[in-house]
């Protein structure tokens, strides 16, 4: 199982010694396919690895760096775009752990830029980002009502010229799931880094990602959101993090994320059974960079459409979504 | 997977398993005379795999994926395997690859100098450029041309040339029975047959060539040479680029020597002989 293979180079950048060309393959395809070749890149960097293995980590590198070079300047033009408005431009996820020099950011991939602003702001941000060239990509007006009534982000947008995409939080969780944390104490909290950027407290970035990897979500890619967790975790103090977690309604998932990042990345922890289901779920990733487990992987499928909404709203969207043509996986 | 394959096409490696046999047996014997890199760490991994469950063994149909991948990629039937196995390496190619400019050009090399040679598909650049390979050039590529970002060279990527349509016809008449691939009729694009390039064309995929004259050929015209600027070179080139802005400053830099040292010109043709007149007068001039 090659995905194990991936969170073991991690674990233990040594080990990668160990490995003969049909090993290297297939850790290079799982972390590809995970998203976490320019973590492991960046892990693996200064130990010695195989002539014909060295430039394709190096490419991983650069890649990193342009996507974070990349991550900063979106940053930069949507505080630009918010300029007149009395709102505090609060990066989340990757942009935010580069923008702060964190050790989740190193090497990491970063997509789209995401952002948190109070919920009543919501219209003039919204009108600001496309004043400056952003506009919408889903087309579907069931989808961008979908997104308006229950989501915790506003439909997905572009920008014009700069083909990146934007996600605009107002919230943590989707309005209809069963955990609600507590978004205006997360921006209340916020700290300044720099040129009026903010990201989320120690113990709120922690409290958010695993919110995003636990409470939400099928666990596609969370073997970089676990790895995220794992960087993350030794900033914060263990029992302001409780609080926090407490506060928010994710104690629970908070624990779980600590025994899972110690159990794949660190030294190892006892897990429960349903944890042991998770990590399943995480290393399913063939040599080939194959996902495997098909069961599995869509049973957490399922779970996470039933923790998004109650069962009648579920049925409702699902019907819809299958009229439209679309199909899991 | 059950079926694979290691394959070297100048400096990059690509993994190939495929769910099926065909598309690696017709791989292994078009790439026999390519360095064999069994066991060998690949800089890619192409998958073929079925679109779905059943569609292994019911109407096989293929799915191409593999390190980078689209997810929207249309279905293709298994009878087009060898196709879809060089559309995944394409694929790979065109998404994944950082270490040159990746320009969607040919080129053939003589005397240690390059003709580069880009356009849209249906241009000719593919058929000419395979042509111009039996012709005392070397083929050094049909789809991409390598600009090597320090030396300011042109690396080869000579894999098999994709002959579509017409050009099969004018091409086949020219080149041994054994250096054509099957015929592939009715694929999305056309019929597409492939030919193996030169055994000089594989043992010297390695090396490159100092760039010495830029075309833009277009078939299917009257005769006609024109001009082309620097600045319009240089534009269109970042158009026929996958990589021209992942590389950023390195790309710009290596993109603007190549415009500023080659000159350019466009070419309308209307035949392959009124082409290669075309090509020698230009070389001779110019190169």
């Amino acid at each position: 199982m090659s995905a194990a293979l991936l969170v073991r180079a991690l674990r233990d950048p040594a080990s990668v010694a160990a490995l003969d060309a049909t090993g290297w393959n297939g850790l290079i395809a799982a972390a590809r396919a995970e998203r976490l070749i320019g973590t492991l890149a960046w892990r693996l960097d200064g130990g010695a690895v195989p002539a014909a293995a060295a430039p394709i980590l190096d490419d991983a590198r650069r890649d990193a760096e342009r996507e974070a070079r990349q991550a900063l300047w979106e940053a930069d033009r949507a505080a630009q775009a918010l300029r007149g408005l009395d709102v505090r431009l609060l990066l989340l996820k990757g942009t935010a752990y580069v923008a702060a020099g964190l050790r989740a950011g190193q090497g990491r991939f970063i997509g789209d830029l995401d952002i948190l602003v109070p919920r009543a702001a919501m219209p003039q941000v919204e009108e600001a980002l496309m004043a400056a060239g952003w506009e919408w990509v889903k087309p579907d007006p069931y989808d961008d009502a979908y997104y308006r009534q229950w989501m915790h982000e506003l439909p997905p947008m572009i920008h014009r010229t700069r083909d990146r995409m934007i996600d605009v939080h107002h919230t943590v969780l989707p309005l209809t799931a069963r955990q609600t944390p507590d978004a205006e104490a997360m921006i209340a909290d916020a700290v300044a880094i720099t040129d009026g950027l903010y990201i989320l407290s120690t113990e709120d970035r922690i409290v958010h990602s695993v919110a995003h990897m636990l409470a939400d979500g099928d666990l596609q890619g969370g073997l970089r959101n676990l790895w995220d967790i794992y960087c993350l975790l030794p900033d914060a103090d263990p029992r302001t993090l409780d609080a926090r977690a407490d506060r928010h309604g994710l104690l629970r998932h908070v624990s779980q994320a600590r025994r899972l990042a110690a159990a794949l990345y660190g030294d190892g922890e006892r897990l429960t059974v349903w944890d042991r289901l998770v990590r399943a779920r995480l290393l399913a990733r063939d040599g080939w960079g194959r996902e495997t487990r098909k069961l599995l992987v869509f049973a957490f499928y399922l779970r996470s459409h039933w923790l998004r909404m109650p069962p009648q709203m579920l049925v409702r969207h699902l019907w819809t979504k299958w009229r439209k043509g679309h199909r899991p996986q | 997977m059950r079926h694979e394959l290691t394959l070297r096409i100048g400096p990059a490696t690509f993994r190939v398993g495929s769910a099926w046999r065909a598309p690696i047996d017709a791989l292994a014997r078009l790439y026999a005379a390519y360095p064999d890199q069994r066991g060998a760490i690949a800089d890619f991994t192409v998958r073929l795999q079925p679109t779905s469950l059943a569609r292994r063994w019911v109407r096989p149909s293929i799915f191409i994926t593999g390190d980078h991948g689209l997810a929207d990629a249309a279905p293709m039937s298994l009878a087009h395997g060898l196709l879809a196995a060089e559309m995944g390496m394409n694929l790979q190619m065109a998404l994944g690859w950082r270490r040159h400019l990746l320009l969607h050009a040919s080129s053939v090399e003589k005397d240690g100098r390059a003709l580069v040679m880009t356009g849209e598909s249906g241009s000719g650049k593919s058929t000419l450029a395979a042509l111009l390979g039996e012709r005392g050039w070397r083929l050094m590529g049909d789809e991409f041309a390598l600009l090597d970002l320090d030396s300011g060279a042109i690396l080869p990527f000579p894999r098999l040339v994709s002959l579509k349509n017409r050009a099969i016809d004018v091409v086949a008449g020219a080149v041994a029975a054994d250096r054509m691939g099957p015929l592939l009729r009715a694929t999305a694009k056309g019929d597409i047959r492939h030919m193996v390039p030169r055994a000089d064309a594989v043992a010297r995929m390695t090396e490159g060539a100092a760039p010495a004259l830029l075309l833009f050929p277009r078939f299917g015209h009257q005769a006609e040479v024109r001009p082309v600027g620097q600045g319009e070179a240089f534009m269109r080139l970042t158009q026929a680029s996958t990589n021209y802005v992942a590389l950023g400053e390195p790309g710009f830099a290596a993109l603007t020597r190549f415009v500023t040292g080659a000159p350019a010109r466009a070419i309308d043709f209307p035949s392959g002989e009124a082409a290669f007149d075309m090509v020698d007068r230009l070389w001779d001039e110019l190169a």
